[in-house]
């Protein structure tokens, strides 16, 4: 099964709710009334794309709509989902990066949201297109959160570099760099504590760990990545702006794609941060990650 | 009360009032306002319909629209209709008769059951009773070290699997039977998350509950969550079945309305919820509280409740009575800085607090504060306790050996006993008002600037 059928079967029941709904409209109405539009708007709200955005769509809808630039009720869909996709384009290529032979991925975000599985799936990504990867388990927070991603290295071949609970995260990135640079690895994956965003030392914790990053590995193509799970509500939007006030957040990692619900506030990350979604997570096995594509979204969303 | 709420709909009325009469069209405005507030905190969206159709009924009545201050009334409507819909009073963890009384979490991926287990077992043992752990969740890898590792901080009982291959039906029921053995008279089941909608494990649940006959099953759900806590705590409520709920992460900054969709779909209480990472962050819940933490109007009372655990009502006592004789000291000032840092990181504080939305100056400023905190209990600790105890013999000479000892400047030794004698005065004057209010007291005259 090709890595976008997998994501689109998974996303199957996410768009279900959502795309009957819309199909139900769109075929009994002849001509876009208030009514429709209204459904149209609840069931972006049920999506957790926010009230505002969820508005502020609607309206540009009925502009389309009053402009002529939509005729027939069929075309509201597709120009739904044309505008989401749009907005979730990944502009960033890269360019900025500096092309090099190691990279760095750090991976943040609140307790729970499935950082560590992420970091799993990744590094079994980049394995299995021929990258040599190593993990930093600079969770030394969590009680055995490094057993959980030493188990999870087992599984994929993967090294690791640790220390002990409650130790330095910031020495064990250092530790690992040094790692990477002897063993001539292509990625360094930091896994990080899961704590919520509004503990100060939290962030203290991560801007260590970048510095020390720029620090030790300054020619290194390094990325931070937010993990959003795509449970959570309007408190996503806050998270990513905590986060992003302090580091330069890259990109989004949105997991749990596989349950009902759609992350739509991943939408509203994108809006008003620009941080773009990079990767999706659509279950607990190593395979369930694949990298973004905006019009899958759109498509699985709408 | 004041919450962005109340000021909007103000706004609406104001702009209503001045076309005389108010019609329902007029009210219909005012509850989209409430719409919008609760949808912005995460309600579900079916649940928000009904529970303005409720508001809404209750608004029409005169004594609203011809108060002065119709914007508040409506609030304080909303807020009591919360209230009530959220349980009015707190539930009570059900005790069995004949011991074992067993406990079962349940919930998805990542809400917090593995800790929540912990933290609820220390709370029941704090409560007079002998808790034990169970580990049934065998498939997210190192859930059951981080179990183990947990219930050893704790010195608890934990039980698990006794073969590989063991599965959680099984494990629970061994948990069941060794209580006795192990002198325990409740055992809480951790189990894996899992995903509403994966019938195997919902299953499996089902069998769990069939085994080990728990006498209560509580849902275990994140605060953050979304519009979708409504289909997860519908399923879980039909296929499981389900006796309350547990909320975690009440800690963050999450408005929590999804609090309010659960217990509307499922009619459940909420018993429990946990406000902060270390094990003795979990209490019960008050309806109350969290009407008001939906509404963002704070959860000041918490704040409230948390500053008293932490300040020592004898030494208040104490303090107050030398602000009366105008003895206070150097170490006295030490003690209170103390106390405060025990409140824990003061960004925590403040995200307790309402319009935290507007709030990141004065957290950037908070987060100043605590650093300085350290440098003044440094310059404190470097002196002599003949100093500490009048700061008035502290010329020129000792003032540079307090600097070089804490590592800090000569400026920084000025400016605080320049703050302190400031902060003395001060209390001169605070003397004169009438006595404290409650009980703990919240003196802290060193705090802000
Ligand atoms: N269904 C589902 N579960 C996931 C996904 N990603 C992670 N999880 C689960 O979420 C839970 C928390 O994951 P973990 O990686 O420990 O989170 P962390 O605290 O952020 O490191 C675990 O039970 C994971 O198996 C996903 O994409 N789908
Ligand atoms: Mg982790």
């Amino acid at each position: 099964m090709g890595l976008f059928d997998r994501l689109k079967q998974s996303l199957t029941k996410t768009r279900a709710a959502l795309s009957e709904k819309v199909e139900r409209l769109v075929s009994g109405a002849i001509t876009v009334d208030e009514q429709l539009i209204e459904d149209l708007h609840d069931a972006l709200i049920s999506s957790d794309i926010g009230v505002n955005i969820a508005g502020e769509m609607i309206s540009e809808l009925r502009k389309a709509v009053n402009s002529g630039q939509i005729r027939d009720a069929g075309e509201i869909r597709s120009w739904l989902r044309e505008s989401i996709a749009l907005l979730m384009v990944d502009d960033d290529d890269g360019q900025h990066l500096l092309p090099s032979r190691l990279k760095v991925d750090v991976v943040i975000g609140v307790n729970g949201v499935g950082k560590t599985t992420s970091i799993a799936k990744m590094a079994h990504f980049h394995q299995q297109r021929g990258e040599r990867v190593l993990i930093a388990a600079a969770d030394t927070f969590r009680a055995a959160a490094v057993e959980q991603i030493e188990i999870w290295a087992r599984r994929t071949g993967t090294g690791v570099v640790k220390h002990t609970a409650g130790a330095d995260p910031a020495a064990v990135v250092y530790d690992a760099i040094s790692a990477a640079k002897a063993r001539s690895i292509d990625r360094l994956i930091v896994d990080t504590a899961g704590r919520l965003h509004n503990k100060a030392n939290l962030i203290e914790e991560m801007k260590k760990i970048t510095r020390v990053i720029e620090r030790e590995a300054a020619e290194a193509e390094r990325r931070v990545l937010l993990v959003i799970d795509a449970t959570t509500g309007q408190n996503a939007l806050a998270q990513a702006k905590v986060f992003a006030e302090s580091l330069t957040v890259d990109g989004v990692i949105l997991t749990k794609l596989d349950g009902t619900a759609r992350g739509g506030v991943a939408v509203a990350v994108k809006r008003e941060l620009g941080i773009p979604v990079k990767w999706v997570g659509t279950g607990e096995t190593l395979d369930d990650l694949q990298p973004f594509d905006s019009r899958q979204f759109a498509r699985a969303l709408l | 009360m004041f919450s962005r709420l109340s000021e909007k709909l103000e706004q609406t009325f104001k702009r209503l009032r001045g076309k005389g009469k108010l019609t329902e069209t007029d009210v219909n405005e005012a509850m989209r306002e409430i719409r919008v507030a609760l949808l912005e905190a995460d309600v579900n969206l079916g649940v928000v319909r009904d529970f303005i159709g409720q508001v809404k009924s209750r608004s029409i009545g005169a004594e609203v629209l011809e108060s002065l201050t119709p914007g508040q009334q409506v609030v304080k409507i909303v807020h009591n209709q919360l209230i009530s819909l959220l349980g009015g009073t707190q539930s009570k963890i059900t005790v069995a008769s004949q011991p074992p009384t067993v406990i079962m979490l349940v919930g998805l991926q990542g809400s917090g059951k593995t800790t929540t287990a912990a933290k609820l077992a220390n709370w029941l043992r704090n409560s007079g009773r002998r808790p034990m752990l169970a580990a049934c969740d065998i498939y997210r890898p190192a859930a059951v070290r981080q179990l183990q590792v947990l219930a050893e901080k704790l010195s608890m009982p934990v039980t698990v699997a006794t073969e590989p291959g063991m599965k959680p039906p099984a494990i629970a029921r061994l948990a069941v039977t060794e209580a006795a053995k192990k002198a325990c008279d409740t055992v809480i089941l951790d189990t894996a998350g899992r995903l509403h909608i994966d019938e195997l494990l919902m299953q499996e649940l089902a069998e769990i509950r069939r085994q080990a006959k728990p006498h209560e099953v509580l849902l275990v759900i994140d605060a953050m969550i979304g519009q979708d806590a409504v289909a997860v705590a519908e399923s879980f409520n039909n296929q499981i079945g389900i006796d309350g709920v547990i909320v975690t992460k009440l800690d963050g900054d999450a408005r929590g309305g999804a609090v309010l969709s659960v217990r509307a779909v499922t009619g459940r209480p909420v018993k429990m919820v946990g406000v902060g990472e270390k094990i003795e962050d979990f209490q019960p819940f008050f309806p109350d509280r969290m009407a008001s933490r939906i509404l963002g109007m704070g959860d000041v009372l918490s704040l409230i409740d948390r500053a008293e655990q932490v300040f020592d009502e004898k030494k208040a006592g104490e303090l107050a009575r030398k602000m009366r004789r105008e003895q206070f000291t150097l170490d006295d000032f030490l003690d209170q800085l103390q106390q405060l840092k025990k409140l824990g990181p003061l960004e925590s504080l403040i995200g307790m607090l309402p319009g935290m939305g507007k709030m990141k100056e004065q957290l950037k400023r908070a987060r100043i504060d605590h650093s300085e905190l350290k440098k003044i209990e440094a310059i404190i600790r470097s002196m002599t306790a003949n100093e500490r105890a009048d700061s008035s013999i502290i010329n020129g000479s000792r003032r540079r050996r307090i600097a070089a000892g804490s590592g800090t400047r000569v400026q920084d030794v000025n400016r605080l006993l320049r703050q302190f004698g400031e902060a003395k005065k001060m209390m001169k004057r605070l003397q004169n008002l009438p006595a404290g209010r409650g009980k703990g007291g919240f003196n802290l005259p060193f705090f802000g600037n």
